[in-house]
């Protein structure tokens, strides 16, 4: 092992059908620091948590701990609890029917009664020094989100630990939470605690990290020290792009038509949902591409959601064409020639145990009405047509969809949308997860239903293709807009520093 | 959100109790309503001490079950055999005693031995426990469909046992079934004027056993608080730390020895073998439990509540009796009519709660 | 791409598996199982006997409430229990509605067609009333329909204020025994008709895309403007309606009824069939033929067992270890570790 290091991870692998998640990760965390794990959406940071962690086993690759001679040997959750290694993750793990002292205990104590007298002094002693506002008896069910994290992160902390991991801890929390949760940190980290950090808030790393490990599409991009990794760079190790490259990106020439009295496709005032994001304003004109970027959990899908009726609406108006329109639930947004590609593949998009046939006609199906369905030989004929316009690789039509590959199921979730011949078209990251080639063809087709009059919403990781589709991009920072590029606003670098925000001022220094 | 610590009054106190104790607290307030309801408006039986103690009498076995039945609710599963394994113990147990006089040829010196008999009533116990519980948890079945064809097995092999109904004449076992502990100062006097002592059955005995040491092992033992745990998510469980499939296992295992007991129970209060015998009991339990404030999710529960759950069942129907609903129907009417209204009653509770949380 | 012209689901092979290895093993025992001979009923009209025809005449109950089973099934990726208790009350709600005040009426009071429609109203509204509790109250729908498990025995007795009202009319015993002149069992006809006319709705509308989407993908087929909620209650009004029909063979078969034993455990092998037919009971994917199939596999299986002298008390025991057997072949855990043994097996036969 390395000098001073608490945790090192070698050659780490690990492959779910159909996606290598992590190939070949190597990561260091030493005694007594902050380590940044950085990486898009699909780069493989929970992955790799989660092995270390003992919730998946590892392919490949070996774990070493400091104090354990040779390979660690972690299979579940308990085995890392056991070896030091405490973790808070990024959806609340903890059981909200227990109270919060048996919350911060269960799993760790010794012996076989509980002792309740001492658990629940124990807990409000360390409820007091961490100045959570919750009783240790109380169900922690009955306690806020953000109180429901700090004591997941008490618990966490209280265990005697070598190294304690941080997923996405801090997106319930407010600022005084953060600065709290910051400053037991620092306090860890001078009593030699590795710490792992995982967060999307740039400011956050900023603020409390010393060293930054990339990941990109399941692969290490490199190790740094903080003060080395300016933002705008650290943004572009995360999407993929070398700032040396980015001159070399043309995008293709768009026609900007600029006409003020052309009444938008959609308009939204001050929409708003459920799903926590700020009221926001939006329109698309006819045969325009527009995107909306910001990293994830910017609160990118959540807006397009609001405008399908995905989510619960709670405020703001919708207008179609200048009439205004209800769209309460996505059937209303349908027959309104609204159409959506959702983010999550497998859990909004596809049927899975479905033919790829019935998946393409699911949704003009649905639109037609219950009394009316296509007949066998019509949906064959439909089916073959968008798979052969679309080139979906698969055996047959009546091959289920989940047996086919990640970019062709994405292009069987983009026919059964086209079949609608809808007037707007909403893509919510249509190329995550699958191979170059069907990248391109998709790009294209985007463009391509431009051209002939379709407008499109196009949402992307991948800043390269957002450039090369859209000609008008709203950007996203901590669930509201903060900003629209157009034109010859529109570049690579404009969007990192859009999107990186503080360093707006300094950003013209980064890109020399 | 709101900080709910804050908020006085009833709504204050309605968000920040736990689901358990709101539960427990509404069952315990409707029994006491319906059973001195039924003191004022029906008087008569109901004034006696006596008709309490035979409600409990009655339902010894019940509490043995609905207890098992709510400790595999709160791990977040169910099992419907229990009504069966009661009947096939009763029925196993009873041939077993009486060999001597089913079989004369083979056993006429040799009636069964008492202590033979429970060990046959935990044993098949332990077994659908055992059997179930590897199915669930390590199998990962649906609990109910493993737990529907335990009970049909069941059913079926109690009739494999023996075919009619018979009472059971061993000695020894009838001088255990007629025991009866006295009650002191409960006893009231009967029309002739001659006081008679108020009295339990052991098995009433047995079953309070079985909820104190359920509800201890619930409250204190670090197992019972994995049930919780598991009951209420079973990921976060496992991310905890617990061992959740062994939790599960348990869950079923304890639940299976407990119906073999309440089918002991159960016998030493009736006397006899049938096959029909605790047709319906595990709906019972599970009305028994949900009235108690068990969660069907899992998760929320409480033993103290399952007991008032049986006895505010037991009472209900002693209620529509004496009321003149005699019919037999009346009794299935009304315990599905309760369980629908507290099921229903739960879903709007935490609905409501959550949205008063998220406000 | 190439269409098939008959498209043979490999679904279908389970049942018919199962069927061959029934039909296999009374061939072996008693060859005599299959013989079938024409002869006439108590009033004169030719029927057909054999234990071919028993089981083409009680599964066909069967297989009717399969229909609505792999519906609810498919849809909710659970399982009604409560048809046994609810045929008991649309049982009770036919005799009610054909003797009126009378238990024995020497005339019907009102005609078959009528008290069957009645039954088919009274047995959606039961079946509406565990969709509601499944698909807008979020109960798992076997704890939900356990309520009407419970009480619907209660409810057909107290329907008919507890007494057993016999009909004479004859023409009533049609429905659960012969129509003079057909030798054909008619509870086969009315499950053909059923049959059909399932069919037929599968073909002309998208009720079987709607039920498998949802119960495949609920928030998928929300976002593809499905309710996944109004398609659960769908099914198990749907559900509800087979009911009155079994109901109404049920009654027909005796001319009476009898609250406590009519139809009882019948829900088992209602569910038994779905399984049997290759659906999984976690929902999703449905083939309805193979769950008719089933439900004859199933009435095979009572018959073979009848035959052998088990008794009528006994056979839940046996049915219950072939449901335990089928579900933890189908378990995925098991499936996994079989599939590995298979690798396993055929891996050393290479190096051999």
């Amino acid at each position: 092992m390395k000098e001073k290091a608490v945790l090192e991870l070698h050659g780490i692998v690990k492959s779910f059908p159909g996606v290598r998640a992590l190939q070949s990760v190597d990561f260091t965390l030493r005694e007594g620091e902050i380590h940044a794990l950085m990486g898009e959406n699909g780069a493989g940071k929970s992955t790799l948590i989660k092995v270390i962690t003992g919730v998946y086993e590892k392919d490949g690759g070996e774990i070493l701990l400091k104090g354990i001679d040779g390979p660690a040997s972690i299979h579940s959750p308990q085995d890392a609890q056991n070896s030091g290694i405490s973790t808070v993750y990024q959806e609340i793990t903890l059981c909200p029917n227990l109270s919060v002292a048996e919350n911060m205990f269960i799993g760790r104590t010794k012996g076989l009664a509980t002792n309740w007298r001492k658990m629940n002094q124990d807990a409000d002693k360390i409820l007091k020094s961490l100045d959570i506002p919750a009783k240790a008896t109380q169900q922690l069910g009955t306690c806020s989100l953000a109180v429901q994290q700090m004591v997941a992160i008490a618990r966490a902390v209280d265990m005697e630990c070598k190294v304690l991991i941080l997923d996405e801890p801090t997106s319930s929390l407010d600022d005084s939470e953060v600065k709290k949760l910051f400053g037991l940190m620092r306090d860890l980290k001078a009593k030699g605690v590795g710490i792992i950090f995982v967060t999307h808030f740039l400011d956050q790393v900023y603020e409390v990290c010393d060293r930054i490990t990339v990941l990109r599409d399941g692969k290490l991009v490199g190790e740094y020290e903080i003060k080395d990794l300016p933002r705008v760079q650290l943004v572009s190790k995360m999407l993929g792009k070398e700032l040396d490259d980015l001159s070399d990106i043309k995008g293709e020439p768009k026609e900007e038509e600029e006409n003020a009295n052309e009444v938008p496709v959609l308009e939204a005032h001050q929409l708003q949902s459920n799903a926590g994001i700020k009221p926001f304003d939006f329109y698309i004109k006819k045969g325009e591409v527009n995107g909306f970027t910001g990293l994830l959990g910017s609160g990118r899908s959540e807006c397009v959601r609001a405008i399908f009726g995905a989510d619960h609406v709670i405020g703001g108006s919708v207008k179609k064409n200048g009439k205004d329109v209800k769209i309460r639930k996505p059937l209303d947004a349908m027959k309104n020639g609204i159409a959506y590609l959702p983010e999550d593949r497998k859990i909004d998009g596809i049927v899975g145990d479905l033919s790829v046939r019935e998946n393409i006609i699911l949704a003009a199906q649905v639109l037609r009405g219950f009394f009316r369905p296509f007949s066998k030989a019509k949906t064959y004929e439909i089916a073959d047509e968008y798979i052969k316009l679309l080139n979906i690789k698969t055996a047959s039509a009546d091959t289920p969809i989940k047996s086919l590959s990640g970019g062709n199921q994405q292009k069987v979730i983009l026919a059964r949308w086209l079949l609608m011949h809808p007037e707007y078209l909403i893509l919510d990251e249509p190329t995550r997860g699958i191979d170059v080639g069907t990248k391109v063809e998709i790009q294209k087709l985007v463009l391509k239903l431009a051209g002939e009059g379709m407008s499109v919403t196009f949402i992307s990781s991948e800043t390269d293709e957002m450039l090369r589709t859209c000609s008008r991009l709203v950007v996203m920072r901590d669930r509201k807009v903060v900003g629209e590029l157009k034109g010859d606003e529109l570049s690579q670098s404009n969007i990192m520093k859009t999107i990186a925000g503080h360093e707006e001022e300094k950003g013209g220094e980064s890109v020399e | 959100m709101g900080d709910n610590n804050k908020k006085g009054g009833f709504s204050g106190w309605f968000a920040r109790t736990s689901d358990t104790n709101l539960l427990l607290t509404i069952t315990i307030v409707v029994f006491f309503v319906m059973y001195i309801g039924a003191m004022v408006f029906q008087g008569g039986g109901f004034l006696k001490p006596q008709t309490f103690l035979h409600i409990l009498n009655n339902n010894g076995a019940l509490i043995i079950t609905a207890c098992g039945m709510s400790l595999v609710m709160i791990c977040g599963g169910i099992d419907i055999s229990v009504g069966g394994v009661v009947a096939l113990v009763s029925m196993s147990c009873a041939v077993y005693l009486d060999r001597d006089v089913l079989n004369p040829e083979k056993y006429a010196e040799k009636p069964g031995k008492i202590f033979v008999a429970l060990l046959i009533a935990l044993g098949i116990g332990l077994a659908f426990g055992v059997v179930q519980g590897f199915l669930v948890a390590y199998l990962e079945i649906q609990p109910f469909i493993v737990t529907l064809a335990g009970m049909f097995f069941a059913r079926g092999m109690t009739t494999i046992v023996h075919t009619d109904p018979f009472n059971v004449s061993n000695e020894a076992f009838v001088k255990l079934k007629d025991t009866r502990v006295i009650v002191p100062g409960l006893g009231s006097v009967n029309r002739k004027g001659i006081y008679i002592d108020a009295y339990v059955e052991i098995g009433v005995l047995v079953a309070l056993l079985v909820v104190i040491v359920l509800f201890a092992l619930l409250r204190w033992v670090k197992l019972g608080r994995g049930f919780y745990a598991v009951g209420g998510n079973p990921q976060s469980a496992l991310m905890l730390g617990v061992n959740v499939k062994r939790t599960k296992f348990l869950s079923h295992l304890i639940c299976g020895l407990l119906a073999g007991l309440a089918g002991f129970v159960y016998f030493m209060h009736v006397g006899s073998g049938s096959p029909s015998h605790a047709s319906g009991m595990e709906m019972n339990a599970i009305a028994s439990s949900i009235i108690g404030g068990t969660m069907l999710t899992g998760g929320v529960g409480n033993i103290i509540g399952t007991l008032f759950g049986v006895l505010s069942l037991a009472t209900i129907q002693n209620i529509v009796a004496s009321a003149g609903l005699g019919e037999a129907w009346w009794t299935g009417i009304t315990i599905a009519g309760m369980l629908c209204i507290f099921l229903v009653i739960q879903s709007v509770i935490i609905a409501k709660k959550k949205k008063l949380l998220t406000k | 791409m190439s269409k098939k012209k008959f498209n043979f689901d490999k679904q279908l092979l389970i049942p018919i598996a199962a069927l061959v290895a029934l039909v296999l093993f009374n061939l072996i025992v008693d060859p005599s199982f299959f013989k079938v001979t024409l002869g006439t009923n108590s009033s004169g009209n030719p029927v057909l006997n054999g234990y071919l025809i028993t089981i083409l005449d009680y599964g066909s109950e069967l297989a009717i409430l399969a229909i609505g089973m792999t519906l609810v099934t498919a849809a909710s990726g659970g399982q009604d229990i409560s048809v046994g208790a609810a045929i008991a009350i649309s049982g009770s709600v036919i005799l009610k509605v054909l003797c009126g005040s009378n238990t024995r009426p020497e005339t019907l009071q009102a005609p078959i067609i009528v008290a069957f429609l009645v039954a088919c109203v009274v047995s959606m509204l039961f079946g509406a009333f565990n969709g509601v509790l499944v698909a807008y109250f979020k109960i798992q729908p076997m704890v939900a329909t356990l309520i009407l498990f419970t009480a619907g025995r209660s409810i057909g007795a107290w329907i008919n204020n507890n007494e057993l009202p016999v009909i004479s009319d004859e023409s009533f015993t049609y429905f659960g025994g012969y129509i003079p002149g057909i030798p054909i069992p008619t509870p086969f006809l009315i499950a053909a008709v059923c049959v059909i006319v399932i069919m037929l709705v599968l073909k002309f509308t998208t009720l079987g895309l709607y039920t498998q989407s949802v119960g495949i993908n609920g928030s998928s087929s929300r976002l593809n403007g499905i309710n996944p909620e109004f398609v659960k209650f769908l099914t198990f009004v749907i559900l509800g309606l087979c009911v009155a029909v079994t109901g109404l063979i049920k009654v027909s078969r005796l001319s009476t009824i009898n609250y406590s034993v009519i139809a009882k455990d019948i829900e088992m092998d209602a569910i038994l069939a779905v399984a049997l037919g290759g659906n999984s009971l976690g929902g999703g994917k449905f083939n309805m033929m193979a769950s008719v199939l089933g439900a004859y596999v199933i009435q095979f299986l009572t018959t073979t067992l009848y035959k052998m002298e088990v008794s009528a008390s006994a056979l839940p025991a046996y049915k219950a270890i072939v449901v335990i057997l089928l579900v933890v072949l189908s378990t995925p855990v098991v499936r996994k570790k079989l599939d590995k043994l298979k690798r396993k097996l055929f891996a050393k036969k290479e190096v051999a």
